[in-house]
């Protein structure tokens, strides 16, 4: 007897949901017939180029864009709204004007023929240097918070480990490049193919700046190259594009070249640290005292979550942002936890080899401290095994293999993962066939498959009955794909309508065959009440009719479907070469719950793809900037460095589901799994070298300094 | 700006006859003139391999090779890989083996894929890993690239072609 309670199914009675399915869209992505914004290139497209002020800060003296007009093929130059004489520019990359052409390459010779002058001003780049920013007004107010007694904890403790910690600033680097293609289908209607994490919220965003109503603005998104939380807007050099558009009637596509991405398109703030850490002699945490400091660029903001997920009881923390002229900031992927875990779980490490202790041990002291105990301890004891952590581990410096130092290090973390706002529209068509219209987006992470997963379950059908459309903002609003609310922000609207309109399928099929409607399931393509098969689910759907059942879907609700809060724990061997100071990873274990999952597959390609990330910005990847001319000197391919498919060695993933996970119903994965693996991979080259390498990421030079320093 | 010049060259096995800037590079012709977008853009300077194709039979970035040098040349992109429907064991290996998300790094990917192992059809993970080391992915599935890679070579041992 099924009652009519929105709820999932019982683990064990899912047909769909917790296998792994193969992702919906893989086809047109595996043939190369996928199109994305840049890829939307009809007849008479313009191409744009940007011209970007090269300094770091500086001031407008003079600006003549006559003679780029001229230029062969050169049809619209654009000056963005405000650059004029007089303007303060704060960061290398501000775009000041945007030349549309017939070629990208006659866009660049109008770039070229622009006259502008600037008054180069002071800057800062240097992120860590706060004495600078001090000395020249740079620093924000420091703000301190305090709980409990650290003085008195201090006094009493049985260990006491000081230590300075660093993360800098890195990119997005989304693959595809941030950018729009634009057309006017009537006078005041616009068709924006936009690069998006965001296609239901954007439409506003062109609107008002080009004076048009926002119901006549669509945006579509059905592919993307990455966004990682830096592509919620739709930025002023998208309304430029919609801008050129109307001006010239020519479709327009703007996308930012390489080192403009990397400029302006999306940073990571950084974060420094200086930590006093305490606890007893059994490695239980008492007091904690810091001071970070640190830059999201000209707004001078930093990091906040320090100390992170263990939180002493004593504890007095201190904060000073600093002013510095670098790309501003936008969200990254798991906003600040990454630096807040590699600057508290790298403490911990330290305070465990001043005790002599097993980090492992002291971490599990400490469980009490965090938000879930009980979580922790059952990952922790989960990815030890996983890593043969306990017959493994050594103290400091004390593993030497091959000529190699080998260590292992682990970290632990957190995020929240609370469903987002989602509407959908299902439809169940009268020859069986089911559609469904979200106003999401699928950033590659499978938010495609996993509608098509929970209709098909629900209906019981096969995915092949199933149709997902997604990507544009003509749907039913959902929000933005950030935070890791897009996987419950899905499932939860989409189970919802589809239980309410199997529910009156069901009534249909009572009356028609006199059974009982509550008696009634829907599985493997039929309608079942007990053993007995009642119909089959072309048969139910086609009492229907001809217009077929729609349903809206909406969330979240409070009703089981989805749930929030994770934890998650990695641990990593690495190994480093004393000579060269290159480290390897040897073994990287990633144990992560998520609540109820719903595509094991594309679960475990967004943990490894964490995973790489994490190996990226704790062993090479960085944004430099040259402390003499300002400039970001490794804005390319070529110099900012990342992890290429050798640098990565062996990856374990761990879906973490006791049934009381599953019970929970949905929780967001995107951000949980690449926070801790910074800390970890640090923690690991602390435990194999002997020494601190203090500041991520830990190149050779980074490595061989701490090593000559120790 | 110089005259546009008429390049002749074999694409994806048909003969295509196109106009190019002598400064426009083969990507840009075969994204913007073309229309086949197939091929991706990253980098622009041959550091990301998002726009590998294949040229004589072997792969390079199409954002360093100018269009006119591509007279008489034997072209292949991505979507030249499958004959219709039917993908091929790489094709398959990737999307069976969840070896993509985005999907822009893909296209380059499996090309440079399908040279090596033309080139080279039983390799070692070694042989994987060094051969598609210009190919950058961010999001990012090197681990099951890998292991579609390795499949895709056994699946074309038994009998199918690449």
């Amino acid at each position: 007897m099924a009652e009519r309670t929105i709820s999932w199914e019982p683990r064990n009675e899912n047909e769909i949901i917790g296998t792994d399915v193969e992702r919906v869209d893989g086809l047109e992505k595996a043939s190369g017939h996928a199109k994305y914004s840049t890829d939307v290139n009809p007849k008479g497209t313009l191409h744009v180029r940007l011209l970007t002020c090269p300094h770091a800060h500086a001031r407008i003296a003079s600006l003549d864009v006559e003679t780029a007009k001229k230029v062969d093929g050169v049809k619209s130059v654009h000056v963005f709204p405000g650059r004029e004489p007089g303007l303060e520019i704060h960061f290398q990359g501000h775009p000041i004007v945007a030349v549309a052409a017939e070629t990208i390459g006659q866009a660049a010779e109008g770039v070229s023929a622009i006259e502008i002058e600037y008054e180069v001003l002071e800057h800062l780049v240097d992120e860590f240097d706060l004495a600078g920013a001090v000395k020249t007004g740079r620093a924000k107010p420091l703000r301190i918070t305090e709980e409990g007694s650290i003085g008195q904890a201090f006094a009493e403790a049985d260990a006491v480990v000081s230590g300075f910690y660093g993360i800098p600033s890195i990119t997005h680097m989304c693959l595809e490049p941030h950018g729009s293609h634009c057309q006017w289908p009537g006078d005041s209607e616009l068709l924006v193919h936009l690069s998006t994490q965001n296609v239901s919220g954007t439409p506003g965003q062109f609107a008002q700046p080009l004076g048009v109503d926002a119901a006549n603005v669509t945006v579509n998104c059905e592919y993307i190259g990455g966004g990682f939380g830096s592509k919620f807007s739709a930025d002023e050099w998208g309304v430029a594009c919609a801008a050129i558009s109307k001006e010239t009637g020519r479709p327009v596509r703007l996308h930012l070249d390489r080192a403009t991405e990397l400029q302006i398109a999306g940073g990571r703030p950084s974060g420094f640290a200086n930590v006093t850490i305490a606890a007893d002699e059994n490695g239980k945490i008492t007091a904690w005292d810091s001071h970070h400091w640190g830059t999201s660029g000209p707004d001078g903001g930093t990091i906040s979550q320090v100390p992170y997920v263990i939180v002493a009881p004593n504890r007095r923390v201190q904060v000073t942002g600093i002013v510095t002229n670098t790309g501003p900031a936008r969200a990254w992927r798991a906003p600040n936890h990454p630096q807040a875990c590699a600057l508290t779980d790298t403490a911990i490490d330290d305070l465990a080899a001043e005790l002599e202790m097993d980090p492992l041990d002291v971490f599990k002291a400490n469980l009490d401290l965090t938000w879930n105990p009980e979580i922790y301890a059952g990952e922790i004891d989960v990815g030890a095994e996983l890593m043969d952590w306990k017959n493994l581990w050594q103290p400091r410096g004390k593993w030497e293999e091959g000529g190699e130092l080998h260590g292992l290090g682990m970290a632990i973390h957190t995020w929240g993962g609370r469903a987002g706002p989602g509407n959908c529209t299902v439809r169940v068509n009268r020859d069986g066939t089911v559609e469904t219209f979200a106003g999401t987006q699928d950033l590659g992470t499978g938010t495609k498959t996993v509608i098509a997963m929970t209709l098909a379950e629900t209906f019981g059908v096969p995915l092949s009955k199933v149709k997902v459309n997604i990507g544009s903002s003509k749907y039913p609003a959902c929000g933005g794909s950030g935070g890791s609310t897009t996987v419950g922000g899905v499932s939860g609207p989409h189970r919802r309508a589809a239980l309410n309109a199997l529910w009156q399928i069901f009534d249909l099929v009572a009356e028609k065959h006199n059974v009982e409607a509550d008696s009634l399931k829907a599985v493997g393509g039929k309608i079942v009440s007990g053993d007995e098969t009642v119909c089959t689910w072309d048969e139910a759907a086609r009492l229907v009719g001809p217009m077929g059942l729609e349903i809206q879907g909406k969330g979240p609700e409070d009703d089981g479907l989805t749930d929030q809060q994770v934890g998650g724990v990695q641990m990593v061997h690495a190994a480093v070469d004393p000579e060269t100071g290159v480290v390897r990873i040897v073994k990287y274990v990633a144990v992560q719950d998520m609540g109820l999952i719903i595509n094991p597959v594309g679960a475990r390609s967004q943990i490894l793809g964490s995973m790489i990330m994490c190996i990226a910005y704790a062993l090479s990847e960085e944004r430099i900037y040259d402390e003499v001319t300002g400039r970001f000197i490794n804005s390319n391919l070529k110099d900012y460095k990342l992890p290429r498919i050798g640098d990565i060695g062996e990856l374990v993933v761990e879906l973490y589901q006791p049934d009381s996970e599953y019970q929970r119903g949905v929780v967001g994965l995107g951000e949980p799994p690449v926070i801790s693996g910074g800390a970890a991979i640090s923690n690991a080259v602390a435990n194999a070298l002997g020494v601190r390498v203090p500041v991520l990421p830990l190149t050779p030079k980074h490595v061989l300094d701490a090593a000559r320093n120790a | 700006m110089s005259k546009k010049q008429v390049v002749t060259a074999t694409i994806n096995g048909r003969e295509e006859t196109f106009l190019c800037e002598p400064r426009q590079t083969l990507l840009e012709v075969l994204r913007d003139v073309l229309r086949m977008t197939g091929t991706k853009e990253g980098c622009s300077n041959g550091n990301c391999g998002a726009c590998t194709v294949m040229l004589n039979g072997r792969p390079v970035d199409s954002c360093l090779v100018l269009a006119v040098e591509c007279e008489n040349a034997e072209l292949e992109t991505v979507e030249g890989l499958a004959a219709g429907d039917q993908l091929t064991p790489v094709q398959n290996a990737f999307l069976e083996g969840a070896a993509l998300q985005c999907g822009v790094c893909t296209p380059g990917f499996l090309v440079s894929a399908t040279a090596l192992l033309r080139e080279n059809p039983e390799p070692t993970e070694h042989d994987v890993r060094w051969y598609l080391a210009g190919n950058l992915c961010r999001c990012t599935g090197y681990d099951k690239i890998v292991r579609a890679v390795l499949d895709a070579a056994e699946r074309r041992r038994n009998a199918e072609t690449v």
